[in-house]
């Protein structure tokens, strides 16, 4: 079995599991109470609440834990365009992920202006436009750090220094769920006020996230009830995910060098194979920076739909990047703000590695995928 | 052998799909997303919806089967709804299902699944295939309240010798018995009924809705007279009584769409009868078969006597007795005895 779709999702971490193990019986107490067993748990979601905090250099009342990527990204999205009762405009970009144009789409269908950067057609913005887009209304302006789908980097730092140059009070949010992957992630050297996680991606467990709030950016929150995060997500904490999150980063922060240099090693062998194997292969984003984990290519001629289904055969895992409610592949907003026709968008695939990406996996996939695809051409 | 079955989320292609894994087929499902709204969101109603691929993902977990979902919207606009439009915008009745059929199901499909290596494609379809000698025969399915032969009958050799029917022995209600017995969560799922990009609407909604918007027109009576004016030929089909908006004592049906004019003529019920209509697009299950045959024209209509006769591309059925509301547009399917010969499309009735 040949898994490469960790952009989707990646297995748990063992030091995650470990982490989260004694929660199973012995750690049940609600945080927000006030005896022993309630205690246990405080002390564990608070130490996690640390190492996280201090694994982004944030403080950790700058961390506000979510259930997952989505709800970090609609928390910075909607909690800033309503922050002080007034809604506020939105910049962004067409790729970025769903969980941040639906929110924008949604405080647009209430008022909000929301503006969209253009996007080159390797899928990067122009800060300075970027800037341009700015008004005295802008509530947040939000563009992501890694893209799910093409595995491009976008310039975070510089946009984060053409709209504060433009100007200073502006919020800017980045979507750091597939970034913060393969790249150690300083809020204050990326220049951002609101970052969004999602556990599952790099080893942790699915269904928890966490949103970084820089200290005196206002947020409305989403979710009202019992006061939790400082008010900002109410809801007794999911505190054995929130420790096998904090376990996940720490494993990751160890292992972050080692991590790179393997991923990029075994994406690199991937994709050398790959071009060996198909000449006319396109790698999506080329000339643009990339994550090392992500590949993100185009067969032409074969169909991605019947070529998923050779792999899933083969006992490879991999995937056309973006999945409607029905299971059905859809053509890419992403690949069609870069300008691709839907007819080239359905020649994609996307293979993302991971931190269980085994040496050689590389090579090995890329001979069973050429195999595969020259079945089909 | 491998076998793909086409799964709609139904209870039919559900059993199909058992029935294929039963006889040791190494079975795969697949469900065709053949529509979605404008707003790019699947639809609620008919086929196709979130739950039905839903539906037959939970069936195909079940069956311990690989399920996939494939999108063929690109397709069946192109293929299904721009003809359903242009039918209608040229007087005729469009026979979607058919369509689908011809140029999505067992075209596409089956190419996919010769890409994918596989055997076979099967479908729930009510129908039966054998062979004889090398050549296949389509028969109609035993259930002769589900028989949905009429459908099928554009299809020819090639595509018969690659699909299979499973459930087109069995009735409804020993589908419906299987189905409980092997503990599918389709066994009662009501059949469905509407178009299914039409959805619980009308087709005229529809047609509004994709900003079809048709001129006015002049309503006559077979006799002559001007009885009112119509909103778009659109809005009619032949033998259509309800909804004509005039009103002159005596029940009235619509006789003759005229695209070019934008006439509807309108006549008494004896004004709808057809004597004989020509046939286009012409498909033979084998080989061409003339003389005295059944035809049938509606999907769950009767199979009538019939005069078919062959001249130079153009089949003219001659029916033995004269025939309500035929519609150009629609289907004819030709049948000896419970066997499909043949299908195309009514191009004239006279």
């Amino acid at each position: 079995m040949l898994y490469l779709d960790h952009a989707a999702s990646s297995p748990l971490r063992p030091e995650a599991w470990a982490a989260m193990e004694p929660f199973r019986h012995d750690v049940y107490g609600n945080p927000s109470g006030s005896h022993g067993v309630s205690r246990r748990a405080k002390n564990a979601l608070e130490d996690s609440r640390d190492l996280a905090a201090s694994l982004i250099n944030a403080e950790p009342g700058e961390i506000v834990f979510t259930g997952g990527g989505s709800e970090a990204d609609n928390l910075a999205i909607k909690g800033r365009a309503l922050a002080g009762g007034r809604l506020g405009a939105i910049v962004t970009s067409p790729t970025e992920h769903d969980a941040v144009l639906g929110s924008a789409e949604h405080c647009r269908s209430f008022g909000s202006a929301v503006t969209f950067a253009k996007v080159t057609a390797e899928g990067l913005v122009d800060p300075a436009e970027v800037a341009s887009h700015i008004t005295g209304d802008t509530a947040v302006v939000s563009i992501m750090m890694g893209n799910n789908e093409t595995g491009v980097r976008m310039p975070v730092e510089e946009v984060a220094a053409a709209v504060k140059d433009a100007c200073p009070g502006v919020v800017l949010h980045t979507d750091a769920v597939q970034g913060y992957v393969s790249e150690r992630v300083d809020v204050d050297v990326l220049g951002v006020d609101l970052l969004s996680l999602a556990a599952h991606k790099f080893g942790g467990p699915k269904g928890v996230g966490l949103l970084y709030v820089r200290s005196g950016t206002p947020l409305a929150p989403l979710v009202h009830g019992g006061g939790q995060e400082l008010g900002r997500r109410s809801g007794t904490h999911n505190v054995m995910a929130i420790v096998g999150m904090a376990a996940a980063m720490a494993a990751l922060e160890d292992e972050r060098a080692a991590f790179r240099a393997r991923v990029m090693g075994e994406r690199d062998a991937f994709e050398a194979t790959m071009a060996e194997l198909i000449p006319d292969l396109v790698v999506t984003g080329a000339g643009a920076p990339r994550m090392v984990q992500t590949s993100h290519v185009r067969i032409p001629g074969v169909r991605n739909e019947m070529l998923l289904v050779r792999l899933d055969r083969a006992g490879l895992a991999a995937s056309a990047a973006s999945a409607c409610q029905s299971g059905a592949a859809t053509v890419s907003h992403v690949l069609e703000a870069m300008g691709m026709s839907p007819a080239l968008a359905r020649e994609c695939l996307r293979f993302s590695f991971g931190w269980s990406t085994a040496e050689g996996e590389g090579v090995c996939a890329a001979r069973l995928v050429a195999g595969e695809a020259g079945a089909l051409r | 052998m491998r076998a793909l079955v086409a799964m709609s989320g139904g209870v039919d292609s559900s059993v199909a799909a058992a029935l294929m894994k039963e006889q040791g087929w190494e079975v795969m499902g697949v469900t065709m997303k053949l529509w979605q709204g404008p707003d790019g969101e699947a639809p609620t109603a008919g086929c196709c919806t979130v739950s039905d691929a839903e539906d037959a993902r939970r069936v195909a977990a079940r069956l311990d089967i690989p399920y996939y979902v494939w999108d063929y919207t690109e397709e069946f606009m192109s293929g299904v709804v721009g003809g359903f439009i242009d039918d209608y915008l040229t007087g005729r009745t469009p026979n979607p299902c058919v369509e689908c059929n011809r140029t999505v199901k067992f075209s596409r499909l089956l190419a996919h699944a010769d890409a994918l290596e596989y055997d076979l494609v099967v479908t729930g379809h009510y129908a039966r295939i054998t062979s004889d000698g090398g050549r296949y025969r389509l028969w109609r399915g035993v259930d002769p309240g589900k028989d949905q032969s009429y459908v099928l009958s554009m299809l020819g050799q090639a595509q018969l010798a690659r699909l299979c029917f499973p459930v087109g022995d069995l009735t409804k209600d020993q589908t419906r018995r299987m189905a409980a017995r092997l503990g599918l969560r389709t066994a009662h799922k009501p059949d469905s009924q509407d178009i299914c990009f039409v959805g619980q609407g009308n087709y005229r909604d529809f047609l509004a809705g994709q900003g079809v918007a048709p001129a006015q027109g002049p309503i006559i009576h077979q006799d002559g007279r001007l009885l009112g004016v119509h909103h778009g030929i659109t809005n009619f089909t032949i033998g259509q009584r309800r909804g004509l908006g005039v009103a002159v004592g005596e029940p009235l049906y619509v006789t003759d769409i005229d695209a070019d004019s934008g006439i509807v003529t309108v006549g008494d019920r004896s004004d709808l009868g057809v004597d004989e209509a020509t046939v286009e697009n012409m498909s033979w299950v084998d080989r061409p078969v003339t003389g005295a045959l059944l035809a049938q024209y509606r999907a769950h209509g009767r199979a009538v006597p019939a005069e078919v006769s062959l001249e130079d591309e153009l089949t003219t059925v001659r029916f033995s007795e004269p025939q309500e509301a035929l519609a150009r547009g629609q289907t004819l399917a030709l049948y000896v005895d419970e066997e499909v010969v043949g299908g195309g499309i009514i191009r004239t009735t006279t």
